[in-house]
């Protein structure tokens, strides 16, 4: 067990979290099996003034969740220097068997409660809260999450023992080990960039067409989700590689320190708010005959839309621009 | 977009206004934030400053240095080990150093004495650390008796006084020849401390030790990383312990919070009841709620944090000097050198403001939905 006071913070942070999901759920089940609009009985008041506690308790846990993912993954960068052989954020994560896993929850929480609240805002714009049975039957799904992502922080804080020869990035992500990182790592770069860009341009080109036409929302939103997922992939593989300039270093977390600009941060940002808009778009696809919602649905969408389009685009254009002036050039 | 910054710049303006009409209660509530956000903020500030002066020591520090166990503790090294680790490939330079400690009957301190073929001292001339100069009322050109193991009198003049800049590492150090050191300890011949040993390539060093553990089972190397390590958690765990302590006045500090915003006076009802009867929505209100938990939480942090940093780097911490610094007779006078940095903030605004506005939430929907009448004839 080690104390830095960024830890402590982070495990405040997951009781919080995981406290007030809980709260927000037990109304959230409440309100599944009680929500009556048809009357106005004292009961169906109450839970109609819920809604709102509930809907600004996800805000407030959305935010929390995407300060606490970045604080994570620089304190885990920050603690490296307690192992030896540690040299990033991907050794100390690699400390004990609970450090990938709180990260990787830690993201789809982001993504998961990012989704809600899309579905949230179209839900208040309709008079008679059409989504709201749907909505907190996917909270439900929400909190147990929170909880398991704040047990995870907990064991893996607990369970640090400084000194534990650990495997570096090097090693970690390097082409020779069998990990799962390892792996992604390995993905030729030559196929990753084809991928990627493809995938850049099929979401660009079905966003407008959705954007212009109003048709094909399912493709757009699984094109975004698929291509998100792509590129993680892809820093691993390839983009990595240019921002370093080294062929060997595939660590994804060293692109957030000072040496690089803290470009990671404005990359991560843009991949991570783009996929939560092209996944919304998706999630709200079933909800366009619902009556209150028909003439909301569409703007939103395409709002929605735009988000994504310009995240990506961004994206797309730091990566480019990173890869023609690298002073590396992969073969 | 345009009218949506708007609605936010508009019910701002009223927050201030309403914030500032209700002075007395809001300063208890900011003074007592400011307090708890001043405390947390000097602790980090604190030890963040002493890890990177523990840091900026250490990297001075040989790559690698050598004991000698017997029976598990540790003893002197002979100087024929130095030369045998030094044809180990990849060692550049092998050192035996010779330093112990000196106990000072007349004032009961320990002095660190080294011993160097450095030009500055030279036989019966010695080098002392401003805290020695300070404690024996010592300057250069004194002569000072030191009693060595043998009990005969050692006169030692002073040659030389470290400035006060170098505190920190040199404030109880003496340093003698190797030849006076000698005879001050009645030392054996043919014996060191430690062996410091430097190697050329960084990355060898870890094998380099190897060798050494491998060929004289009775030595003990220390990496200069381990040592840097071992301090690094040292402050990390004295730095959380305190938090630990504080996590106390941080919950009483939530639950005050939480209490002010539970309890709200007659006259905030009122305004709240006619707020919504003139037609602001409950989001409106929650939005009012949120900008004045936003405009006091940044208020005393911003303070919070100035505070602290005035306390710790032009005062020198004299609340958690004494907890987190140690103490000894001749202890270093030190100025830390600020640093500060977005992490250190972050973790602060973890430890404040998000408990904070956590405790805040359900209060503040309360007052939120209220309804229009209740609230006014209340």
């Amino acid at each position: 067990m080690i104390l830095p006071p960024a830890a402590l913070a982070l495990v405040l942070i997951g009781l919080l979290v995981s406290g007030m999901g809980t709260y927000a759920g037990y109304y959230g089940m409440r309100i599944i099996k009680y929500w009556d609009p048809g009357h106005g009985t004292e009961r169906q008041l109450e839970l109609e003034r819920r809604t709102y506690l509930i809907s600004t308790i996800m805000n407030y846990i959305l935010g929390f969740e995407l300060m606490s993912l970045f604080l994570f993954i620089y304190t885990a960068d920050d603690l490296h220097t307690l192992f030896t052989g540690a040299m990033c954020a991907a050794g100390s994560l690699a400390i004990n068997s609970f450090g990938y896993p709180a990260l990787l929850l830690k993201i789809i929480n982001f993504l998961f409660a990012g989704v809600w609240l899309i579905l949230n805002y179209a839900d208040n714009r309709g008079y008679d809260y059409p989504l709201i049975k749907i909505k907190y039957e996917l909270l439900n799904l929400l909190v147990p999450l929170l909880v398991l992502e704040s047990v995870l922080l907990f064991a893996y804080f607990a369970g640090i023992k400084p000194d534990i020869i650990t495997s570096c990035c090097g090693s970690l992500f390097g082409r020779d080990s069998g990990s799962f990182s390892g792996d992604l790592a390995a993905l030729p770069h030559r196929p990753m960039q084809i991928a990627c860009f493809s995938g850049m341009a099929i979401t660009a080109v079905s966003g407008m067409f959705f954007y212009l036409k109003g048709r094909s929302g399912y493709l757009f939103s699984t094109a975004s989700a698929v291509t998100f997922l792509i590129t993680i992939a892809s820093m691993l593989s390839f983009i990595c590689l240019y921002i370093y300039e080294l062929p060997s270093h595939h660590c994804p977390f060293c692109l957030l320190q000072k040496e690089y600009g803290y470009i990671g941060y404005v990359l991560y940002a843009a991949l991570f708010s783009g996929a939560v808009a092209g996944i919304g778009v998706g999630v709200l696809m079933p909800f366009w005959q619902v009556a209150s919602l028909v003439r909301i649905i569409p703007g939103m969408q395409r709002r929605l839309t735009v988000v994504t389009l310009v995240c990506y685009l961004l994206f797309t254009l730091i990566v480019v621009w990173k890869m023609s002036f690298s002073a590396l050039k992969l073969g | 977009m345009k009218r949506a910054l708007e609605r936010h710049l508009n019910i701002l303006d009223f927050t201030l206004a309403s914030l500032l009409r209700r002075k007395a209660k809001n300063f208890s509530l900011l003074a007592v934030y400011l307090l708890v956000v001043f405390m947390l903020a000097s602790l980090q500030f604190f030890v963040t400053a002493l890890k990177r002066e523990a840091a900026i020591i250490l990297s001075d520090t040989p790559d690698l240095i050598v004991q000698r166990l017997s029976a598990g503790r540790q003893d002197l090294v002979p100087v024929g080990y130095a030369e045998e680790i030094a044809r180990i490939r990849g060692v550049t330079q092998v050192r035996p150093r010779l330093w112990g400690y000196y106990y000072d009957a007349l004032n009961g301190a320990n002095y660190t004495v080294i011993a160097s073929d450095d030009p500055m001292v030279a036989p019966s001339r010695a080098a002392v650390g401003a805290g020695v100069a300070k404690t024996r009322n010592l300057a250069v050109g004194d002569l000072v008796p030191l009693t060595s193991y043998d009990k005969t009198p050692l006169m030692v003049e002073i040659g030389s006084i470290f400035p006060h800049s170098s505190d920190l590492i040199a404030a109880d150090m003496i340093i003698l020849t190797p030849e006076d050191f000698k005879l001050l300890f009645n030392f054996p011949k043919g014996q060191a401390t430690d062996l410091a040993v430097s190697v050329r390539n960084p990355k060898e060093l870890s094998t380099v030790a190897a060798k050494i553990a491998d060929r004289f089972p009775d030595s003990r190397p220390i990496l200069k990383s381990e040592i840097q390590r071992t301090y690094q958690s040292i402050f990390d765990w004295r730095g959380g312990m305190t938090l630990i302590i504080l996590a106390s006045a941080l919950l009483s500090f939530i639950i005050f919070a939480w209490d002010r915003a539970t309890g709200l006076s007659a006259e905030e009802r009122k305004e709240i009841g006619i707020l919504k009867s003139i037609g602001w929505e409950t989001s409106d209100v929650l939005l009012l709620k949120f900008w004045e938990g936003t405009v006091i939480s940044l208020t005393a942090f911003l303070l919070g944090v100035v505070l602290a940093y005035g306390h710790v780097f032009f005062l020198s911490a004299p609340l958690f000097a004494q907890a987190l610094k140690g103490w000894s007779v001749i202890y270093p006078r030190f100025q830390l050198v600020p640093v500060v940095d977005a992490y250190q903030l972050a973790v602060l605004f973890f430890l404040t403001v998000i408990p904070y506005t956590t405790a805040t939430v359900v209060p503040c929907w309360r007052a939120a939905t209220t309804d229009p009448d209740a609230a006014m004839r209340s």
